[in-house]
Formats: C-alpha cells, sequence, structure tokens
C-alpha cells in the first residue's frame, strides 16, 4: 500500500489566525443566537444524547481527535533527508513540565531503529576487569531509580544565531523535552565490570545506522549518569531509544546516546565526528570550544508566541512558559513586557528539580497596545540568562550550538505574535 | 516567588533529593564478553590510533569506490550534491560569515575520518565497507582535501601518524561562563535601557517557517507565462544532478520529465520506480500541477517510499515556478 499524507493543519497559520482573531473576545456566538442563549448550553450536544466508545474500543488511548494539531513538526529545508534530521515539540500546546512520550523531538542520524528487545545486548568493554555483557533482564535487576530531566538538544535555537529566523517557539526552542526516567545507576553497571586504574572516559554507542559515540568522562558517568529503560512510566518510544539508553542529566542531548548497545572505558577521549565535526562551537576567532556539555540556563514564553496569539483581545492574559538549566534549579524567571526595559518576576509553579524543566506564569491586564514579551532565567549556580547580544560578542555568529539567548515575541494590536529581534 | 511558593519549590527540590541506592560489590549480573564477541563490536579508532585494524589503501582506489559509493550525496569533488553535506573545500572560512567546516578545514582528527565512514557510512549501509576500502577512501578524501598530494601515499595503522590535519590546533576546551552571572552583577529590573525598545528584526521578513497550512495551492495558469518559465529553469538546476528534460532526455537518477504534468505518475518507459511511486500511479495518480506542487514541497512526506532522495523546494514561487517550466516541455 503506498502512503500519501498531507502535513497536519497548524493553527497558527494565517488563515485559522485571522478567524480566530475576527471573533475577538466574545467567544464563537452569532450575535442572534447570543440573546437566545449560547447554542452551547441550550442546545443538547451530542455526546449527551448518543453512547461512546466501549472499553475495548483504545487498547491505547489517543489524544482528541479537536487535538490533531499537537504534533511535532519538522523544517524540510533544514537537511537533505529527514533520516538525519530533527523535528521539534510543540511547546506552545503543552502546560505543565511534563513531555507526553509522543511528543517528545527527535533527532536521529540514521532514522528510528526498530530494535527487538530480545536480541538487544548491552557490552561494557575496555578498560574493566571483566567484560561484560546484560541482556534487558539483566538490566531490570539492577536497583532502579526514578528521576525527571530534561534533554536540550545543544542546536536548540541554532538556526537564531545569526537573527531571528522561525516564527514559532516550537522551531525556536521545540529541541528541548522534559520527562520521567526509570533505570539504573550507570555507576551500578560500571562497577559490576570493574574499572581498572587510568579508566578516565566511557564511550557509549548506539546500535542505530549512525551507530553513534560519544566520549563522557567517568567524573559524570559516576555521578548521575543513567541507563534508562522507561520514560514517564512506559518503555522508551524507538525514536527516543527503546529499549535502552544513555541518561546525561543537564548535559547535551547528543551525548544521551539511545538504542545503547555498548560502553567503552578507556583513558582518553575518542574525539569522534559528534564531538568534532558536530558539537564543536566555532567562535569568532575561527577556534572552536569542545566539550561544552552543560547546557545553559535559558527560558522561553510559549504563551503567547507566533503560533499561541493571543485570541481574546484586551483583558487578563494568562503568559507562560519553561525555563531550565543543565547547571541546578531555577531559582528565578523574570517577564518583561517592553523588551527588556523592565522587569517583573513571574510566579515558578509545580516541581522545581534540577536539570528539568520549570514551568512559570505571569498573569496581566493587557490594554490591546503591542508587546514585546522577554522572559529571563536565572540558576542555583548564578548564570543569568544572556542577551543574545551578549552572546554573540563573546562567541560571534558561527557556534550554532548553545545558543541560550533571550527571546523576544512582538505582540501585535491583533494579537499576533512575531519572532523578531530588538535593540 | 512569594516566601510560601519558594517554600514550596524548596520541599519539592528537597523530596527529589531521594537517596539513590547504594550497591556493595557486584551482582553478578550480566555474563563474560567472550573475544569474539568484543572483536564484533569493538570498531572504535582514537586519535592515537587505538583500535586501526590491518589494512591499506590510498587515494588512487580511494577514488573508484568514492566515485561508486559516495559521490551521488556528496559530490565527485565532496563538494556535496543538494543539501548532502559537503566534504572537501572550505579552508580559510573558519572566520569568515559562512564558514564550511570539512575534513580539510576542520576535522582535528584523521582517526575520526577512519572511525566515522567506517561506522556510519554509506548512509544508508553502514559498516558495509571492508578496512582495505575505508583505508582507501580515507586517503583520497585526504587527497581531496588537499591533506596528502600523493594519490599513491598508503595510508595504514603504520603511515597514520604521518598524517598532520590542517585544523589539528584549532580547538580549545570548554570556557564557559563567558556571559555576566550574578557573582558579576544583580540583574536590572528597572529602566534597562536607554529609551523605548526598536525592533532590529523580524523573522517574517526571511520567511523560512514551513507553512504547515493546506489550501492555498496555486491554480496552473491555462497558457504559459514565459517569465515563470525562465524562472523555473534557474528552480530546474536542483533537479537537474537526478532529472533530464528537452530533446533526448534520458532516465538517469530519476526519470526523464517530458510531459510530466497531467501525465500518469510511474509510467515513464525504462525507469525503475519505488514500490511506492509505482503502486501511487497503478492508484490512479495523475501529476496535475495542484499533485506537483504537493510532492515537490516535500517529497518524502507526499509519498512515504519515494526514492527521490531530495527535501523540497520551500519556496511557494520556486514550485510554482518549476512547474510551469515543467510544463513547457510537453
Ligand atoms: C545516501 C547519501 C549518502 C551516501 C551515499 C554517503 N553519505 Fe556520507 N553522509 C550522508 C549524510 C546524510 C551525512 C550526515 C549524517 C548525519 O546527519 O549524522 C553524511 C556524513 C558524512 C561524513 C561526515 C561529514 C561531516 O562534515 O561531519 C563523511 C566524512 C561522509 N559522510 C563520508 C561518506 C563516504 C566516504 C561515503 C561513501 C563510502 C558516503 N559518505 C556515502 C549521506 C551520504
Ligand atoms: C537526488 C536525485 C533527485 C533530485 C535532485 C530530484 N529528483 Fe525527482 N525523482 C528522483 C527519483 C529517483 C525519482 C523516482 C522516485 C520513485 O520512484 O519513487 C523521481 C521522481 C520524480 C517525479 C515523478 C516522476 C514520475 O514519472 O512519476 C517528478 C515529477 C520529479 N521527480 C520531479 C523533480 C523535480 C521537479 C526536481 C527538482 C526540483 C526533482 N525531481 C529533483 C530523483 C531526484
Amino acid at each position: 500500500m503506498t502512503e500519501r499524507k498531507s502535513a497536519p493543519p497548524d493553527p497558527s497559520r494565517r488563515r485559522l489566525i485571522r478567524g480566530a482573531l475576527a471573533l475577538g473576545g466574545a467567544a464563537a456566538i452569532p450575535a442572534t443566537a447570543r440573546a437566545a442563549g449560547d447554542p452551547a448550553i441550550t442546545e443538547l450536544q451530542p455526546w449527551m444524547q448518543y453512547l461512546g466508545d466501549g472499553v475495548d474500543a483504545r487498547p491505547y488511548g489517543m489524544p482528541s481527535e479537536h487535538e490533531v494539531d499537537v504534533v511535532r513538526r519538522d523544517v524540510p529545508w533544514l537537511t537533505a533527508d529527514p533520516v538525519s534530521s530533527v523535528n521539534f515539540t510543540p511547546l506552545h500546546k503543552l502546560d505543565g513540565i511534563i513531555t507526553p512520550n509522543g511528543l517528545c523531538f527527535e533527532r536521529h542520524h540514521g532514522g528510528v531503529a526498530e530494535v527487538d528487545p530480545a536480541v538487544h545486548r548491552l557490552m561494557i568493554n575496555g578498560l574493566v576487569d571483566k567484560p561484560l555483557v546484560f541482556t534487558m533482564e539483566d538490566i531490570k535487576r539492577f536497583p532502579r531509580v526514578n528521576r525527571l530531566y530534561f534533554l536540550e538538544c545543544a542546536a536548540n535555537s541554532g538556526m537564531e544565531w545569526r537573527g531571528a529566523q522561525l516564527n514559532g517557539c516550537q522551531f525556536t526552542h521545540g529541541m528541548v523535552h522534559c520527562v520521567m526516567y526509570t533505570g539504573v545507576p550507570l555507576r551500578f553497571l560500571l562497577e559490576e565490570a570493574g574499572l581498572k586504574p587510568g579508566a578516565a572516559w566511557i564511550m557509549p554507542e548506539g546500535a542505530d545506522a549512525s551507530a553513534m559515540t560519544r566520549s563522557i568522562p567517568m567524573e559524570k558517568a559516576l555521578d548521575d549518569c543513567l541507563v534508562a529503560f522507561a520514560m514517564n512510566g512506559e518503555a522508551l518510544r524507538p525514536e527516543q531509544g527503546y529499549p535502552l539508553r544513555v541518561v546525561v542529566p543537564g548535559w547535551e542531548g547528543n551525548m544521551w546516546v539511545k538504542w545503547l548497545r555498548r560502553i567503552e572505558v578507556g583513558d582518553q577521549p575518542w574525539h569522534h565526528r559528534e564531538e568534532t565535526s558536530k558539537y564543536t562551537d566555532l567562535m569568532a576567532s575561527g577556534k572552536a570550544r569542545r566539550f561544552t556539555w552543560e547546557m545553559d540556563i535559558k527560558s522561553v514564553i510559549t504563551n503567547p508566541s507566533p503560533q499561541a496569539p493571543i485570541t481574546h483581545g484586551k483583558g487578563h492574559t494568562v503568559l507562560t512558559g519553561l525555563a531550565w538549566s543543565g547547571r541546578g534549579t531555577v531559582d528565578r524567571v523574570d517577564v518583561s513586557l517592553d523588551g527588556g526595559r523592565n522587569w517583573q518576576s513571574a510566579r515558578i509553579d509545580g516541581p522545581s528539580l534540577p536539570m528539568a524543566l520549570h514551568r512559570f506564569y505571569y498573569e496581566f491586564d493587557w490594554d490591546g497596545a503591542p508587546l514585546l514579551l522577554q522572559s529571563r532565567a536565572i540558576d542555583s549556580a548564578g548564570h543569568v540568562q544572556p542577551t543574545k547580544k551578549a552572546l554573540r560578542t563573546a562567541r560571534g555568529e558561527n557556534s550554532i550550538y548553545h545558543n541560550n539567548g533571550i527571546q523576544t515575541w512582538h505582540v501585535l494590536k491583533t494579537g499576533e505574535v512575531e519572532n523578531v529581534e530588538v535593540s | 516567588m512569594s516566601r510560601c511558593l519558594k517554600l514550596a519549590a524548596a520541599l519539592a527540590a528537597l523530596a527529589a533529593l531521594v537517596v539513590t541506592p547504594v550497591m556493595a560489590g557486584g551482582l553478578g549480573l550480566g555474563r563474560e564478553a567472550t573475544p569474539d564477541e568484543i572483536a564484533a563490536w569493538d570498531i572504535d579508532v582514537r586519535p592515537d590510533g587505538a583500535g586501526l585494524p590491518e589494512g591499506s589503501g590510498n587515494a588512487y582506489d580511494g577514488e573508484e569506490i568514492y566515485a561508486e559509493k559516495c559521490a551521488v550525496c556528496h559530490g565527485d569533488f565532496g563538494e556535496g550534491a543538494g543539501r548532502w553535506p559537503v566534504l572537501a573545500g572550505g579552508q580559510g572560512t573558519l572566520t569568515s560569515d559562512r564558514p564550511v567546516k570539512t575534513i580539510g578545514s576542520y576535522w582535528p582528527y584523521l582517526s575520526t575520518v577512519w572511525d566515522y565512514v567506517h561506522r556510519a557510512m554509506p548512509f544508508g549501509e553502514a559498516q558495509s565497507l571492508d578496512n582495505d576500502e575505508v583505508y582507501a577512501i580515507t586517503a583520497y578524501l585526504l587527497y581531496m582535501n588537499d591533506v596528502i598530494d600523493d594519490d599513491e601515499f598508503e595510508l595504514s595503522r603504520d603511515s597514520f601518524a604521518e598524517v598532520e590535519m590542517p585544523n589539528a590546533g584549532g580547538f580549545f576546551d570548554d570556557m564557559r561562563p563567558d556571559t555576566p552571572t550574578l557573582a558579576q552583577a544583580e540583574p536590572c529590573m528597572r529602566d534597562c535601557k536607554p529609551g523605548p525598545v526598536t525592533i532590529l528584526m523580524t523573522a517574517k521578513a526571511l520567511d523560512v517557517t514551513p507553512e504547515t497550512d493546506e489550501g492555498d495551492e496555486p491554480e496552473a495558469a491555462p497558457s504559459l507565462d514565459p517569465a515563470l518559465v525562465e524562472a523555473g529553469a534557474k528552480v530546474f538546476r536542483k533537479c537537474k544532478a537526478c532529472h533530464q528534460v528537452g530533446e533526448n532526455a534520458q532516465n538517469k537518477t530519476g526519470p526523464s520529465l517530458n510531459g510530466i504534468v497531467g501525465h500518469a505518475a510511474g509510467a515513464v518507459a525504462g525507469f525503475t520506480y519505488s514500490k511506492a511511486l509505482a503502486a501511487a500511479g497503478q492508484d490512479g495518480l495523475v501529476w496535475s500541477a495542484a499533485e506537483l506542487e504537493a510532492f515537490l514541497a516535500k517529497p518524502k512526506t507526499y509519498l512515504k517510499g519515494t526514492k527521490m532522495s531530495f527535501a523540497g523546494i520551500r519556496k511557494e514561487e520556486e514550485r510554482a515556478a518549476v512547474i510551469e517550466y515543467l510544463r513547457s516541455f510537453e
């Protein structure tokens, strides 16, 4: 069978926005109907009259059909082939701090490996007393832990280094997600094999068609890295490394090797392609930083944003967004409505966990005048989210990776929102 | 944050610091890996040459293998076909507006080339090259990048250290923070900028955000628009690597496209289509302007399983132009 599908609709696009905005704050009730009352109330809805699906209809539940536009999206012109590319989490459609499994952004270098867990093995070799092989069953016999962490691609916002490019926080900031991992501390596996003197680095390797590898210093490996098999309570999704991936809290996403099949222990780093050709940050001087592992303090306003305009007109408005830091918790988020001239502290709500997403809210009375929205986060290590200008001054415009600059959204009188850069 | 919220946050943070279980000694889980198993999987190579296997190859032999197995995507001279990665050139561009990072201009270690080609290339047929082939291709990549100038230089475990990578000294370790921290200054809260803030740049002006709504497809013009045909001829350069049109057009990587607009899909004689396109044609797909418009925007999304390795044309005007151009070859 052939499958020809069209891209899912995105309400951010003009036609729909215009429709929604035309209705203004009064909700979708025609004037004539308003006198008689809201038909949503006065008329009997089919779902109140007729029976719905039985319990056998949806063995694995899916979101309401009204949520079809809550999907990952990609930018086709980015790469030659979707098999080595990236798609983005629809941050503007989510709330709280947990990303649903099916919406976690994807980045693969050789497509999604469809691994059969029955024949999946994890090997530990190199500078160890005894090289070991584990089955998935073996791994699940180690003591487990549950940890909530964000995972951000080092190239998140990378397309914005040279200036405002993409209209939507999904595209500018959507290479981040946050889930609860269940897994085994990597330390247990390494100790099971026994580290030899001189063991200073590990190299996880994936079982996909790119055989992904990265070098991780032993200190980090023994500190808080996990080998995870579950996310948000269920098995990892194939696109997130089923059946096994490395969790490297707070560090760039590429290091969280998926479809983990092997860990080599060594006395020096491997300097493989993803830590030389890629994931090194080229400075204006022409020299490049390497081993830039930590993800810096960062935040973004998810609503309002280009894909999530204000549709209710002036009046009480809820602004919300996400903040995170690879160096600890987020202690504070400030919000500006005037492009960074004046700031007010936002309210962080929900758990504040190290190296996890934080949700912030700022409620205000919108007078209908244009706004320049910004958010600025500060982490427990004392790092302050920088302006894009500060970043460019320090690093030039060719870095690609580690863009944690302050994002500006321009809210127009109509409630539409655009990605802009300001003075 | 209010005091009460701060407290709640602190409590939540405390709750998260649950004790990690301690494991005294091993649990006796897993089994010892056999030497053959380790040999099968332990394929990595390090800058000091550790991990390099027996074997050898030179650029002269490498060129042939490259032409056969790599050039479709990376181009005959490593220039990269379409959006596929560029593998050669770029020397002297690292401080420019558009740095080109290649093996010759950027990669600090030769071992990385060997390791990566061996583990991941050719794309979609990883680990199919034997060790001699990898040595030969690696030598050719060096030759292509002017890192070596002797195409008979025999690259092997022994001669490996003789090669010097031009950008070996181009890297230094992380030195963040390089932007202000609280230790330096409390961030400004009031009147932080001298006057009202002005907009310097908008994403809209660039117009590169993917169009994800359907329904605005342009109708095909009834008669040819010469200006559009001319514009389309330029756009068609993107297709030329694989398609031909006009007199004597042949099937190449892709089928000849004479008369394709309005023609049944998957029906050019003598061309071997993917199962997906062949089936779509049998199901009655006709290349109307509207179908072509959708296909060319995002070939792989439109037709899952197509073997047209082309990312798509993102600009609507360019799609319209190339379709008009194709219409001129009826
Ligand atoms: C079907 C297209 C295709 C073919 C054929 C192919 N490659 Fe690649 N190559 C790619 C893609 C795609 C990437 C980037 C993969 C990623 O995103 O991780 C790549 C990356 C590379 C890189 C790293 C580039 C960089 O700057 O980091 C090298 C080196 C390379 N290929 C060499 C080869 C060699 C040698 C061959 C032939 C043996 C080959 N490729 C065949 C598509 C191809
Ligand atoms: C990298 C090679 C490549 C490039 C570049 C490429 N194509 Fe294709 N094209 C193919 C292949 C291969 C097929 C056959 C696809 C299949 O069988 O699934 C194809 C099929 C087609 C078809 C369908 C033909 C039929 O008989 O049904 C059209 C139309 C087409 N291409 C147009 C274009 C246009 C226009 C461009 C440039 C904008 C382009 N292609 C760029 C390789 C390419």
